[in-house]
């Protein structure tokens, strides 16, 4: 192996890189957008839901109910209406997201101790911010049953009760944020590697200076490290500043080891550089390499747990997910960062990188050997 | 052939099949130290894939064959040291200067980097392109890329200087001064070897060797060709040997 074959691939690598004005935005912006993206943008947090209100009832019962509610910083009552048309077309127009109807016998039921409907329209077609909002309703009628309760019999029940003391841990607040930006560290590592080692490998191909490399004593074996050296730089930079950015400007919390942090995302990497380096061997050009790119980078996206929960999942589907590094990288990341876990828990997903990594590394070296010659 | 200790190229009935099609029938020829080696044939007669074999890029199929001293089946990464390369393609980075071309193939050919200064002058000297030594290659005319090409070549001072179809969309002049270059070169003892389509060309190589569907067909001097292939003919020239010993 010679020291000084590689230095000059990867000093080459760097210059033509940073030469080529088209891949300074996607080296700089691409993980600053997809921070600025996840961080701020996607967001399954709810801080206010819209109510439009329908009262027939127009009793003390059914103005405890309107107070609750209007009371509750969750809830905005913007529209106070007297027709059920006129609440079926707010809520089609995407005006509110909840309707309330009362009906004209809320009152008279629930003085004779019978139990009284309330009607709760919503508008389903984002179904979990729904679920969410409904069950917000739901606590805050849950609330007002007791309420009632306590007023009308005007009793000191002697039955005891359960109280429960909620605690959510390791992300106490639920931001979607803490469950997101963790993975960005892992997604801006995987575009960059991905993409860039497959490029560079193409680019000797297409350019034709692959033919007059091969007729050097260069091995096989020191293009690839002069192919992956620089974009494994390049990554592990990008995760730096990406990192940097979640924790101090996202409040992401550190409770885990750096170091095991960095180790989980080397071994991310040799998956990574291995794939890249099998779609150089399977692309002619430049745009094959990227569409297949990004072919792949879209499934290992959406199966990987990121965004939508790998248990959730068909089965089949859920095995499929074993073969994607980017499910164990989150884990680790998440339980890294969030929980402060360590290798005692973290250790099948680092077991799994490893052989994963190796596995696929390795196969691709061997395709890249036979396509050379 | 008789194969002495002053041929820079030997091989003997060296054969390469891909799968059932023979592309190089078991061919014998040698190439003597310092001398200007002409390797003509048609498309697909079995000539780049000689090149190719003799560069240590393909293993052979069968026979033997010796490259600067080199074993072609047991020792091609010793012939890839002893030998430069230059295709009719230009093959250097577009997007580098001829500078940053040269110190990546001296970094590729492993030369000393004490070794460096010296070099790079020497062929930025060769080439006359010290003025542009730092502009961007892709900017460069043909002919002068060509020359960066053959310096980059030349680097790790090569026995033996591989030309595929050097000249190839080349204006008369350039290839004039190419192969005036390609003499002086001959004259310092490196071997050349190299292809082309043009048979005025051909007739400066002191030998010559046609290969024609993977056999060599005709084998010696410029003037002993003619008359081998065309002897009833007068005033021959190459173009006529060639036309016909390709025709078979």
């Amino acid at each position: 192996m010679s020291f000084l074959r590689i230095r000059e691939l990867v000093r080459k690598e760097f210059i033509q890189l940073f030469r080529d004005k088209r891949n300074r935005p996607i080296l700089i912006m691409a993980p600053l957008i997809q921070i600025l993206i996840f961080g701020y943008v996607v967001n399954f947090d709810i801080t206010s839901i819209r109510v439009a209100l329908l009262d027939h009832s127009r009793t003390v019962e059914s103005r405890t109910i309107i107070d609750t509610f209007s009371a509750n910083r969750m809830f905005q009552i913007t529209n106070v209406v007297d027709d059920p048309k006129a609440m079926e077309e707010l809520l089609l127009r995407g005006k509110v997201d909840i309707g309330i109807k009362i009906g004209p016998d809320l009152a008279r039921k629930i003085r004779r101790g019978e139990t009284a409907e309330i009607q709760i329209l919503a508008d389903g077609t984002v179904s979990n911010m729904t679920a969410i909002r409904v069950s917000y309703v739901m606590t805050v009628l849950e609330r007002l049953n007791r309420q009632f309760l306590r007023d009308i019999y005007s009793v000191q029940m002697t039955y005891g009760r359960i109280d429960a003391r909620l605690r959510t841990w390791y992300n106490p607040n639920l931001y979607s944020r803490h469950f997101f930006v963790p993975g960005i560290v892992a997604f801006v590592v995987m575009l960059i590697s991905l993409l860039f080692t497959s490029m560079a490998v193409i680019k000797e191909k297409e350019g034709g200076t692959m033919e007059q490399l091969i007729v050097t004593p260069m091995k096989p074996y020191e293009l690839i490290m002069g192919k992956t050296i620089p974009y494994i730089i390049i990554s592990l930079i990008q995760m730096v500043i990406v990192t940097i950015l979640a924790v101090y400007w996202f409040e992401l919390p550190i409770r885990g080891s750096l170091p095991l942090f960095f180790l989980a995302i080397c071994l991310f990497l040799i998956s990574t550089m291995g794939i890249g380096l099998f779609i150089s061997t399977i692309s002619a050009t430049q745009q094959q390499a990227m569409m297949t790119t990004f072919f792949f980078i879209q499934p290992s996206f959406l199966l990987s747990g990121f965004v939508f929960p790998i248990a959730n999942m068909p089965v089949v589907v859920q095995w499929l997910t074993y073969l994607n590094p980017f499910r164990y990288i989150l884990v680790i990341i998440r339980g890294i960062f969030l929980k402060g876990v360590g290798l005692d828990v973290l250790w099948p997903q680092y077991t799994a990188l490893t052989i994963l990594g190796l596995a696929v590394f390795t196969a691709a070296v061997l395709r890249f050997h036979k396509r050379l010659d | 052939m008789q194969s002495t200790n002053n041929d820079a190229i030997q091989v003997q009935d060296l054969e390469k099949r891909f799968g059932k099609f023979v592309a190089v029938n078991k061919v014998t020829f040698s190439v003597r130290k310092g001398e200007i080696f002409g390797f003509l044939g048609s498309n697909g007669s079995g000539k780049s894939t000689t090149i190719r074999m003799l560069c240590g890029i393909l293993t052979p199929t069968s026979g033997q064959g010796t490259v600067a001293g080199y074993d072609i089946f047991r020792q091609p990464e010793e012939i890839k040291q002893s030998i430069g390369y230059m295709s009719q393609k230009f093959s250097l980075y577009e997007d580098l200067s001829p500078f940053e071309n040269i110190r990546f193939y001296l970094g590729i050919y492993n030369v000393s980097p004490t070794l460096w200064a010296e070099r790079i002058s020497w062929v930025l000297d060769m080439t006359q392109l010290g003025d542009v030594r730092d502009r961007l290659t892709r900017e460069l005319p043909q002919g002068w890329r060509q020359r960066l090409a053959l310096g980059c070549a030349l680097l790790h001072k090569p026995d033996i200087l591989f030309l595929d179809e050097p000249t190839s969309g080349v204006d008369p002049l350039t290839r004039q001064h190419f192969w005036d270059f390609i003499r002086q070169l001959a004259s310092q003892g490196i071997t050349i070897f190299v292809t082309t389509h043009y048979m005025d060309e051909a007739r400066h190589c002191e030998r010559i060797v046609m290969i024609n569907q993977g056999s060599i067909v005709a084998a010696g001097s410029p003037d002993e060709i003619i008359s081998q292939a065309c002897p009833d003919t007068q005033n021959a020239d190459l173009n006529d040997a060639f036309i016909t010993l390709m025709k078979n």
